[in-house]
C-alpha cells in the first residue's frame, strides 16, 4: 500500500464501506478535590448505529449538543467509544490490529468547519497538502509535489498557491485547501464536519458544488455533519437525525423529507427557515431546550417536549422500527 | 464594539507592502537599548582584540588609580621627623616627603597626594590589585554572555521539553510537572547554591547549573499555556486524523507555533541570568577569580567604597544595569512586534 | 403567515439618505457604506441582507454612532430618527437616544452581557439610565420586560448571573435590555447565529409577538434570506457597501431584479424541494479599499456588459417601491 495507484481497492457503490454498531459514549463527571469520584456520565453518544455505503452521502442532522460531533471524533479515531465498534470494510477498527489501524487512518480523512483553524500557519500549502503522503505513503518528493500540483487544480485552485502560506487565502479558498488534503490519499471515506457554515453565503454553494463533483470523481464516501436541514438535502443520501446522543430517526433523504415521521424530525423541519416568504410551514414550535445529557429524561428522551407524548413515553424507551425500506426510527407512535 | 472590518483585507499583502510593514516595525525598534546590547556582545566576542590590558594581571604599584578624568587630589601636610599617632591627617615623614620633593625639610608645608591623578593607561582606573578596571568591564561581558549562552541553551530544552510534555499529555505528568515547577520556586536556589560551592568549590558549571534550575520553569510553563492552546486546533486533529505520530505532532505542528513566546521570554530571563550570575559572584558562590565577572568585581570594589574608591564597583554595575534594562527593552519591543493581538492593532 | 407588503400609509420612523461612512487604514480609504438611503415605518420589519465586509455591520454602527472614531467617519448623510437628525448631534445627546429610541441586540449574547452582574441588575440599568422613575418602579418595570421575552419564573430568574442561564435565555435577556425603554426602532445584528435552530424558532416567534405589541419597527441585519423570508416586509440587499436592490419582500423572492440577488437565491439549498445544482457564484467579493470604478459585481456577474465596467449603475425603480442598482433594469 505505497503508491497512489495500489492505495484503494474498488469497492462497488452501495456496499456497505463503514459500518457502527451500538456506539456509546460516555464522558465521565467527576467530583471532589483530592480523591476524585466519578459521580455520573454525560451520555455524549448513547447507543447508535448506522452504515455508510461506498460512494454515498450520509448526513447527520442535529442540534449542539445532540452528539454529532462526538460521533464524528469517534469515526476518526480521534475519540475512543466507551462500547460498541466501529467496522470498516468487516474489520473492527478500535479493537482491531495496528494494521487494520493504519490502513483505516489512511482511508478515513476529515474536513472541519473553521478554514481559519484548520491549516497550520507555519507550513506552505505544499507542505500542507502533502503531508499524508508524508506520512503514509513511500513516494519520492516529486511525486509528491506533481500529486498536490494535481490536487490544487482539483479543488479550483493554481499551482503557484503551492508557494503560499494559509494566510494569504480567502476563507473560501483555505476550505478548498482543506479539502486537497483530505483527498491527498484517495480515502474512501471523508467525514465532513459542518464544512460550510462558517463560510460566506455566495461561497458556500462553490464548496456544496465542489464536493459533490469530487464525490463522483474521487468516488469517495462522505459522512456529513450539519445543523441545517436545506444544505443536508442538497448533499446527502441518507439522513439520521440525532437527538440528544441517539439516532431517532434514520432513512434515505427524498423518503425521510417526504414522510418526516418522528415528532422531533417534524419540529425540526417546522423550525427550519423558510425559502420564500409565502412558504406554508406546520408551526411546531419546541417548548423548552434540550435537556442535560447528564441526566436525560426517563423513557424515550424526547418525551418531555414532545407535542405528542403519551403516557408510555416517559416510562418505556421506543424500540427501532421500520417504516418504509430502510426508513427507521425510534417513537411509540408507530 | 469593534466595526466588523472583515472582509475588508481579502488581497493578499503585495511584496511592497510587506517591506513596508517590516519598516513600519523596524521604526518601532528600540535603537539605544539594541545599539548598547550590541556593544556588549562585541565586547564579549572580541574581548581579547579590545581589552588594553591583561585583565587577570596588574602591577601592585598602579593600584587604585582612578579614571582618566579624574584630577587626583592632594592635601597641604607638616613635614615632620616622626609621626604620632593623632598627627596622622595632617603630618607626614620626612622619608616619604623627599619622595614627592627632595629639597623637603622638616616643619615645611608640602603638598601631598593622597590618590593620584587618572592617567589615559587606565581610562577606567585600576581596582585594587592594580588590574584595568576597562579590560575586565570588557572580559565580564564575555562571562556573562558565555554564562547566559548555555543557561539559556540547557535550561530552556530542558523548560521547552516539559512544557511540551505537561501541556501535550496533560493529566497525571501535568500535575507531576507543574508540581515541579512548584517546588522549585519553593527553593532558596541562592542559598543552594552558596552550600554547593562551600562543599565542591567554586567553578563556572556550578553556577550554570544553579541558573539552569532557576530559569526552566518560566520556559515550562509558558509553553505549557501555548501547547494548551495549540492542541485544540483542527490541524492538529487532522494530523492525528491522516496518522501522524506525536512526535511529528509535536514538533512539526507544535512546536513551530511557541517559538515566537520563546524568543520573548528568553530575551527576558537573559536578563535575569545575567543579573543572577551577578549577585552569585557578589555572594563569591560564582565565577571563580581571578576570571573578571561584574558581580565579582563589585564585590570587590565594595569595601573600597568607603575610602573614595567608587571607580572599581561601578563601572561593572553600570554595565549589569544597561546590559538588563537594555534587554529589558528589546523583549518588551519583541513581544509588542510578535504578539499577533498586538499586530492587530497597527 | 399574512404579513402587509407596504405600508405606505404608515409614519417614517427613521430615515436614512445617502450615508457614506469611510475608514481610514493603511490600504486607504475603505468606503465601507457608501451612500445608501432608506425609510423605516412604524411597526416595519426591514431586512438587510449582505455578505460579510458587505458594509451591513457598518451601517447598523453608523445607525447607533457607534463607529469608532478614527479609524471611522461618518462622512456624508444623514440619519433622521423621530424628525431629527443625529449625524451632527453631541456624543451626549446620542447617549441619550441609544436604548430610548434606537436599541440594538447583538449576535453574541455571551459578549453582550456582563458576567459579574445578575440579569435583573443589568436591565434595571438600561432603565435607570432613561428613566427618572422611583427605585420600586424600575424593579417592577424590569420584571414586567423579563416577563414579556417569556422567561419562565422571571421572579427567581432575575437574580441569576448569565452563566447560569442557556444561549437562547441570555439572548431573551439581552432583547429585554434593548426593549426596556420601549425604543421605536430595534436594530437586530443576526441575533439567532448563535442559537440551535428549535431555540431560533422560539426567538423569532417571540420578536414578532413583541413587535405586533409594541408597534416596533425593527431592522435584522442577516445574511440568511431564510430569516428575511420569515421576518421581514422589505429587504435591502447589499454588495460592497452600496444597496443593491430595494423592495418588499415578495418582489425580492418573485422578481429580484439584480443579478446579485438572483444568484444569492439560487444559491442556496431548499428544503422544500429537490435542487439538482445550485447556483454558484464564482469569485470573491473586490476588497473595499480598491473598488472597481464601475459596478463593483461586474467581475462575478453571469450578465457583465461592457457598460458594468465603466461607470456604477443608477438605481432604478423596477416597479413601485423595488429599485435595483443595476443597468440591465430598464
Amino acid at each position: 500500500m505505497t503508491t497512489i495507484e495500489s492505495s484503494q481497492e474498488t469497492f462497488e457503490q452501495g456496499q456497505v464501506l463503514l459500518e457502527a454498531k451500538n456506539l456509546k459514549k460516555y464522558f465521565p463527571v467527576t467530583k471532589g478535590l483530592l480523591i476524585s469520584k466519578v459521580t455520573g456520565h454525560i451520555k455524549a453518544v448513547d447507543d447508535i448505529s448506522f452504515e455508510l455505503r461506498a460512494g454515498e452521502t450520509l448526513g447527520i442532522v442535529g442540534e449542539s449538543g445532540c452528539g454529532k460531533s462526538t460521533t464524528a471524533k469517534m469515526m476518526l479515531m480521534l475519540e475512543e467509544p466507551t462500547e460498541g465498534s466501529i467496522l470498516f470494510k468487516g474489520d473492527d477498527v478500535h479493537h482491531g490490529g495496528a494494521g487494520v489501524r493504519k490502513s483505516y487512518r489512511s482511508s478515513v480523512q476529515a474536513v472541519f468547519q473553521d478554514p481559519w483553524s484548520s491549516l497550520n500557519p507555519r507550513m506552505r500549502v505544499k507542505d500542507i497538502i502533502a503531508e499524508p503522503m508524508v506520512i503514509n505513503w513511500n513516494i519520492t518528493k516529486a511525486e509528491q509535489q506533481s500529486r498536490v500540483l494535481k490536487l490544487l487544480n482539483d479543488v479550483g485552485l493554481n499551482e503557484y498557491h503551492s508557494n503560499l502560506f494559509p494566510h494569504e487565502f480567502s476563507g473560501g479558498q483555505r476550505q478548498r485547501l482543506a479539502i486537497a488534503r483530505a483527498l491527498a490519499l484517495n480515502p474512501s471515506v471523508i467525514v465532513l464536519d459542518e464544512p460550510v457554515s462558517a463560510l460566506d453565503v455566495s461561497i458556500r454553494a462553490q464548496i456544496m458544488n465542489l464536493l459533490k463533483d469530487l464525490q463522483a470523481e474521487y468516488k469517495v464516501a462522505y459522512m456529513l455533519i450539519a445543523h441545517d436541514l436545506a444544505t443536508v438535502r442538497y448533499m446527502c443520501t441518507w439522513v439520521a437525525v440525532m437527538y440528544l446522543g441517539q439516532v431517532v430517526e434514520l432513512s434515505p433523504v427524498q423518503e425521510l423529507y417526504n414522510n418526516p415521521s418522528h415528532p422531533y424530525t417534524k419540529a425540526l423541519m417546522s423550525a427550519a427557515l423558510p425559502s420564500h416568504p409565502d412558504t406554508e410551514q406546520e408551526e411546531i414550535i419546541l417548548q423548552g431546550e434540550v435537556p442535560s445529557p447528564l441526566n436525560p429524561p426517563p423513557g424515550c428522551y424526547f418525551h418531555p417536549r414532545c407535542p405528542d407524548a403519551m403516557d408510555r413515553c416517559s416510562v418505556e424507551r421506543p424500540e427501532v422500527k421500520e417504516i418504509a425500506e430502510g426508513h427507521t426510527l425510534n417513537c411509540h407512535l408507530f | 464594539m469593534a466595526a466588523d472590518l472583515s472582509g475588508i483585507v481579502i488581497a493578499p499583502p503585495t511584496f511592497g507592502e510587506k517591506v513596508a510593514g517590516i519598516y513600519r516595525k523596524l521604526k518601532r525598534l528600540p535603537v539605544i537599548p539594541v545599539f548598547l546590547l550590541s556593544l556588549v556582545v562585541i565586547a564579549g566576542l572580541f574581548a581579547p582584540v579590545l581589552a588594553p590590558h591583561d585583565p587577570e594581571k596588574g602591577d601592585l604599584r598602579e593600584r587604585n588609580i582612578p579614571p582618566a578624568w579624574s584630577s587626583g587630589e592632594s592635601e597641604p601636610k607638616t613635614v615632620v621627623e616622626r609621626m604620632s599617632i593623632n598627627d596622622r591627617a595632617t603630618s607626614v615623614t620626612l622619608s616619604d616627603a623627599k619622595k614627592v620633593n627632595p629639597d623637603a625639610q622638616i616643619g615645611d608645608q608640602i603638598d601631598i597626594y593622597t590618590r593620584p591623578a587618572g592617567s589615559t593607561k587606565f581610562l577606567l582606573g585600576t581596582d585594587h590589585l592594580g588590574r584595568d578596571v576597562l579590560s575586565r568591564v570588557i572580559y565580564g561581558a564575555r562571562i556573562s554572555l558565555l554564562v547566559s549562552i548555555v543557561t539559556l541553551a540547557v535550561g530552556g530544552s530542558i523548560g521547552v521539553t516539559m512544557g511540551l510534555m505537561a501541556g501535550w499529555y496533560g493529566g497525571a505528568m501535568d500535575e507531576f510537572l507543574m508540581r515541579l515547577v512548584d517546588i522549585k520556586l519553593a527553593i532558596p536556589l541562592i542559598l543552594i547554591a552558596l552550600v554547593l560551592v562551600i562543599t565542591l568549590g567554586q567553578s563556572l558549571w556550578i553556577i550554570v547549573t544553579v541558573l539552569c534550575l532557576f530559569i526552566w520553569p518560566r520556559f515550562a510553563r509558558q509553553v505549557r499555556g501555548e501547547v494548551l492552546q495549540l492542541k485544540h486546533m483542527d490541524y492538529v486533529s487532522l494530523a492525528k486524523v491522516s496518522g501522524a505520530s506525536t512526535a511529528r505532532i509535536l514538533f512539526i505542528h507544535i512546536f513551530p507555533g511557541t517559538i515566537n513566546t520563546l524568543i520573548v521570554v528568553a530575551t527576558l530571563q537573559v536578563g535575569i541570568v545575567i543579573l543572577l550570575e551577578s549577585t552569585l559572584s557578589f555572594l563569591g558562590a560564582g565565577v571563580p577569580p581571578p576570571t573578571p565577572a561584574w558581580g565579582s568585581m563589585v564585590s570587590d570594589g565594595r569595601d573600597k567604597l568607603a575610602g573614595g574608591v567608587w571607580w572599581i564597583s561601578t563601572f561593572p554595575g553600570l554595565a549589569i544595569m544597561i546590559t538588563v534594562m537594555s534587554l529589558n527593552l528589546f523583549g518588551d519591543w519583541l513581544r509588542d512586534t510578535l504578539d499577533p493581538r498586538l499586530r492587530q492593532l497597527e | 403567515m399574512v404579513t402587509t407588503d407596504t405600508r405606505i400609509d404608515t409614519e417614517v420612523v427613521l430615515s436614512v439618505e445617502d450615508l457614506r461612512t469611510h475608514f481610514t487604514t493603511r490600504w486607504g480609504t475603505v468606503k465601507a457604506v457608501d451612500g445608501i438611503s432608506f425609510d423605516l415605518r412604524k411597526g416595519e420589519t426591514l431586512g438587510i441582507v449582505g455578505e460579510s465586509g458587505c458594509g451591513k455591520s457598518v451601517t447598523m454602527l453608523s445607525l447607533m454612532r457607534l463607529i469608532p472614531v478614527p479609524p471611522g467617519q461618518i462622512v456624508s448623510g444623514k440619519i433622521v430618527l423621530d424628525g431629527e437628525d443625529i449625524v451632527p448631534i453631541s456624543e451626549q445627546e446620542m447617549a441619550e437616544i441609544r436604548g430610548s429610541k434606537i436599541a440594538l441586540i447583538i449576535q453574541d449574547p455571551m459578549t453582550s452581557l456582563n458576567p459579574v452582574f445578575s440579569i435583573g441588575n443589568q436591565v434595571e440599568e438600561a432603565i435607570e439610565i432613561h428613566q427618572d422613575i422611583p427605585k420600586q418602579s424600575i424593579m417592577d418595570r424590569a420584571l414586567e420586560v423579563l416577563r414579556k421575552v417569556n422567561i419562565p419564573a422571571a421572579e427567581t430568574r432575575v437574580k441569576d448571573y448569565p452563566h447560569q442561564m442557556s444561549g437562547g435565555m441570555r439572548q431573551r435577556v439581552v432583547g429585554a435590555i434593548g426593549i426596556s425603554c420601549q425604543p421605536q426602532v430595534l436594530i437586530a445584528d443576526e441575533p439567532t447565529t448563535s442559537l440551535d435552530v428549535t431555540i431560533q424558532a422560539q426567538y423569532l416567534k417571540l420578536l414578532k409577538d413583541i413587535q405586533k405589541d409594541s408597534d416596533l419597527s425593527i431592522i435584522f441585519i442577516t445574511h440568511d434570506f431564510g430569516i428575511v423570508a420569515k421576518m421581514c416586509d422589505r429587504v435591502a440587499v447589499m454588495y460592497a457597501g452600496r444597496i443593491v436592490e430595494h423592495g418588499s419582500v415578495r418582489d425580492i423572492f418573485n422578481n429580484p431584479s439584480h443579478p446579485y440577488t438572483e444568484a444569492l437565491l439560487a444559491s442556496v439549498p431548499r428544503m422544500d424541494r429537490v435542487v439538482d445544482r445550485l447556483f454558484s457564484i464564482e469569485g470573491q467579493p473586490p476588497p473595499l479599499h480598491d473598488l472597481p470604478v464601475g459596478c463593483a459585481f461586474a467581475d462575478r456577474c453571469p450578465v457583465v456588459m461592457d457598460k458594468c465596467r465603466e461607470s456604477y449603475p443608477e438605481i432604478k425603480a423596477v416597479s413601485d417601491g423595488h429599485t435595483a442598482a443595476c443597468w440591465k433594469v430598464e
